[in-house]
């Protein structure tokens, strides 16, 4: 191995003499991959790299995401404002009038809408949070070299690459991008000649995301094999970190539902390209019926939402996992309730595969088929509560450190508990006849797996950048960015919810030519504000990355923060195969925090003469 | 049942690791059957009999199937000769299989049930289409073993025992979704 890795210290020495052997340095297969710049850099097949290359793109989606919500709020909150400024960017898209006003195309405004859904969904809280995530933590915290298949790990990631270069092109298209929702109904989606966004944005739209599907189902697979198979010797499932848990289960949640998804896109496909029917009936297009019939827009319906259902707990479960790892590290306490823990992300995943058409209660399905869903949507509290019980009873007496990391973990309890509530709310089919498609339904998603998963995910950066890049993110940066984001948020989302209980209606272009909705003009302009505040502190925290990344503090000891997870026993510089020479053996379970008043006891160090495991 | 004190073994990821690709395919089919079977009752549905050429393919991928049984026990006996005629006689059914699928389609579309002529006809085309995929799949697969047959020397070790079970499984695999698919669709 290289020369980078620093004296054996006394946790170093264990491993020595407890770790398991594999031979893996013996024969030089582990380190052919990284011979040059573009195998170390590019292709590269260590997990850690990917994990960062997930990242990053990750976080270039976002910016562009987050970028158009932006604009589309200062649409909302200044309908009669001069955007010519934005001409250099947006070009055709904003037309100037005769006053020498600049104006947002409306059609373009839906196309934003759209992509903002699209590209936050997909590519930022699937890709770049579950993707990056797994792969960084998965080897490193069950004991294992690498990934099971590190080939299939690589292809993972450049299918995400390429699904992400086809969508961005889709963004410089001359008809524009698609512009019928991220759900993508049809007729919408279906028919091209449907509306300009609906030709070859839809096109590259679903294409973009069949790669997507493709990348998410081998990396998943790649995370189920490895979790199951390749943990090191002692590190039984009821040992295992929740963050591998959580990896865990997303993963199963990814592999059973997105194909789903690409079966209905297939079906989609033939209707665009072949002229069938599967979703096409009784249509008119300029008064002119179209000869497509006995097809049902329903029938896509059921289908996407069977797998848009579990991917609200894609989102969120990695984020979930990821709290419940950092929150019991900074409150120096082991997780509250680790089996209950478990069992919860078990329910809620089995759960959310049976509660699909809570989101279609106002598309013409039976109502009593609605009870069915609205009762097992509703039973989804139940799980939920058992998490947010036990992360605050792990906060309850601990030893809390106050860094960046911990806020955001407090902050995704808050939203998670916030955004929650509504749920209970709209799962409930006849409050839904008035809250459907208005901004109390937008206020809620954003809070519950928006914000929420976007706080997990900047914990986990936080927490683990010193494991990324040998270096720490700036505090002072990082806690102005979690105060500005925490109480930007609630700004923005807070009065959604009463626009929503006053009827707003979502996806409209402008509200101050309707009587009815026409006194919300400043609470309009205050979300519009406070969303442009909460933007600029994001563009903080790329800022705090990518300063950190070269600048940052070094890191000097392999354990920064005491935890007892493995991925603190490897080298501040981990090369590929993650150990220098043995595997480290798992002697007890990830959260021996203040047990025998001790600190914290690291998962590879035995037993100390009578002790015991402690019961979980 | 995983051992939990199991050392890292990258044969039986491998295996797992299909085995899961394979579930997550046998969920594209469910969601493509269930869809068939929320959208019959709904009316406006074109009854036809299935094309006599559709059980013609299913005899040749059963075929293809108990050929490419015969060639991993030849590899596993060390019998070279009768593993290379298994594999290649495999690969040829495959492909044997695709051509009889195409004149299903021909001889559906001679007898007026082109895809947009109706919902049911449309998930016939969709289903055997999106199987056939698959098998191309399995065929690509195969067509590797083949090439490794004559231009690579003949040693059985226990890695290229693994790859070839892989294909093997991941053939059986398509074999059994189209025969679910053939019996799905009479039943109906």
């Amino acid at each position: 191995m290289s020369a980078n890795h620093s004296p054996l210290v006394e946790k170093d020495k264990l491993i020595q003499e407890l770790g398991y052997d594999d031979h893996f340095h013996e024969h030089h297969h582990g380190d052919k991959y990284q011979t040059n710049f573009l195998t170390t850099y590019i292709f590269s097949q260590d997990h850690k790299m990917i994990a960062r290359q997930f990242l990053m793109t990750g976080i270039f989606w976002a910016v562009i995401g987050a970028a158009m919500s932006i604009i589309f709020r200062l649409q909302l909150g200044y309908p009669d404002a001069d955007l010519s400024w934005l001409k250099p960017v947006l070009g055709k898209w904003i037309t100037i009038n005769d006053a020498g006003i600049g104006r947002l195309e409306p059609e373009f405004y839906y196309a934003l809408v759209t992509m903002h859904g699209t590209i936050i969904v997909f590519f930022v809280l699937t890709a770049g949070l579950s993707g990056t995530f797994s792969n960084l933590l998965i080897p490193l915290q069950i004991g294992a070299r690498d990934m099971a298949s590190p080939f299939l790990n690589m292809l993972s990631y450049w299918f995400f690459f390429l699904s992400s270069v086809v969508m961005f092109y889709s963004l410089f298209l001359s008809t524009g991008p698609f512009s019928g929702g991220w759900t993508a109904y049809p007729p919408l989606s279906a028919l091209p000649q449907a509306s300009i966004g609906s030709g070859a944005g839809m096109t590259l739209w679903t294409v973009s995301l069949v790669l997507f599907v493709v990348s998410v189902l081998l990396g998943g697979m790649n995370y189920i094999t490895t979790i199951l198979n390749l943990r090191t010797k002692g590190m039984s499932m009821w040992r295992m970190p929740l963050t591998v848990w959580a990896f865990l289960v997303t993963a199963i949640l990814g592999l059973l539902s997105f194909p789903v998804l690409a079966s209905g896109f297939f079906l989609m496909l033939f209707d665009r390209s072949l002229g069938t029917s599967f979703y096409l009936s009784d249509i008119f297009i300029n008064g002119q019926a179209l000869d497509r019939i006995g097809g049902s827009p329903i029938l896509y319906q059921h289908i996407f939402w069977f797998l848009g259902h579990p991917e609200v707990y894609i989102i969120i479960l990695p984020a979930m996992g990821i709290v419940s790892e950092v929150l019991s590290v900074h409150a120096r306490k082991p997780i509250f309730g680790y089996r209950a823990m478990v069992y919860s992300i078990l329910a809620i995943a089995f759960l959310s595969f049976i509660v699909w058409a809570h989101h279609m209660f106002m598309s013409g399905v039976n109502p009593f088929i609605s009870n069915f869903f609205v009762v097992f949507t509703l039973i989804i509290a139940v799980p939920s509560a058992v998490k947010v019980f036990n992360w605050i009873s792990t906060l309850y007496g601990g030893n809390i450190r106050l860094n960046t990391p911990m806020l955001f973990c407090i902050g995704f309890v808050s939203m998670f508990i916030s955004g929650g509530l509504t749920g209970i709310f709209l799962g409930n089919s006849a409050i839904d006849i008035q809250q459907h498609d208005t901004y109390f339904v937008v206020a809620h998603f954003h809070i519950v797996m928006g914000v929420a998963a976007f706080f997990g995910m900047f914990a986990g950066v936080y927490n683990w950048f010193p494991k990324m890049f040998g270096r720490f993110m700036n505090e002072t940066l990082g806690k102005i960015h979690f105060w500005v984001t925490m109480i930007g948020a609630y700004a923005v989302f807070g009065p959604m919810h009463y626009l929503g209980m006053a009827g707003v209606p979502r996806r409209y272009y402008r509200f101050d030519n309707f009587d009815a909705f026409k006194d919300f003009t400043d609470m309009n302009k205050f979300i519009t504000i406070a969303a442009i505040i909460t933007f600029f502190a994001q563009l903080l925290f790329v800022v705090n990355f990518f300063w950190s990344m070269y600048k940052g503090r070094k890191m000097t000891e392999q354990n920064p923060y005491g935890s007892n997870s493995l991925e603190w026993t490897t080298p501040i510089e981990t090369g590929h195969g993650n150990w220098p020479e043995k595997i480290p053996t798992v002697q007890r379970w990830a959260y021996d925090y203040g047990k025998d008043n001790k600190e914290f006891i690291q998962q590879h160090v035995p037993l100390a003469e009578g002790e015991e495991h402690s019961s979980h | 049942m995983i051992d939990k004190n199991l050392a890292p073994s990258r044969y039986q990821a491998l295996k797992f690791g299909l085995w899961i690709g394979m579930a997550s395919i046998t969920m594209m089919f469910a969601a493509l059957t269930s869809a068939y079977l929320v959208r019959r009752p709904a009316g406006n549905w074109y009854e036809f009999k299935l094309p006599v050429q559709f059980f013609v393919s299913t005899i040749i991928i059963i075929a293809s199937s108990i050929t490419m049984e015969w060639a991993y026990k030849s590899l596993k006996n060390q019998n070279q000769k009768n593993y290379n005629y298994g594999i290649v006689l495999t690969f040829g059914l495959g492909i044997l299989f695709l051509v009889s699928q195409i004149l299903s389609w021909k001889a559906l579309v001679a007898s007026g049930i082109t895809i947009d002529l109706s919902v049911s006809g449309s998930f016939l085309y969709a289903l055997s289409g999106i199987h056939a995929v698959h098998v191309i799949g399995g065929i690509a697969a195969i067509m590797v073993c083949v090439a490794n047959a004559f231009l690579n020397s003949f040693t059985v070790s226990s890695m290229r025992l693994l790859k070839v079970d892989l294909v093997r499984q991941y053939w059986h695999f398509v074999d059994i979704l189209w025969i679910y698919l053939l019996l799905f669709l009479i039943l109906q």
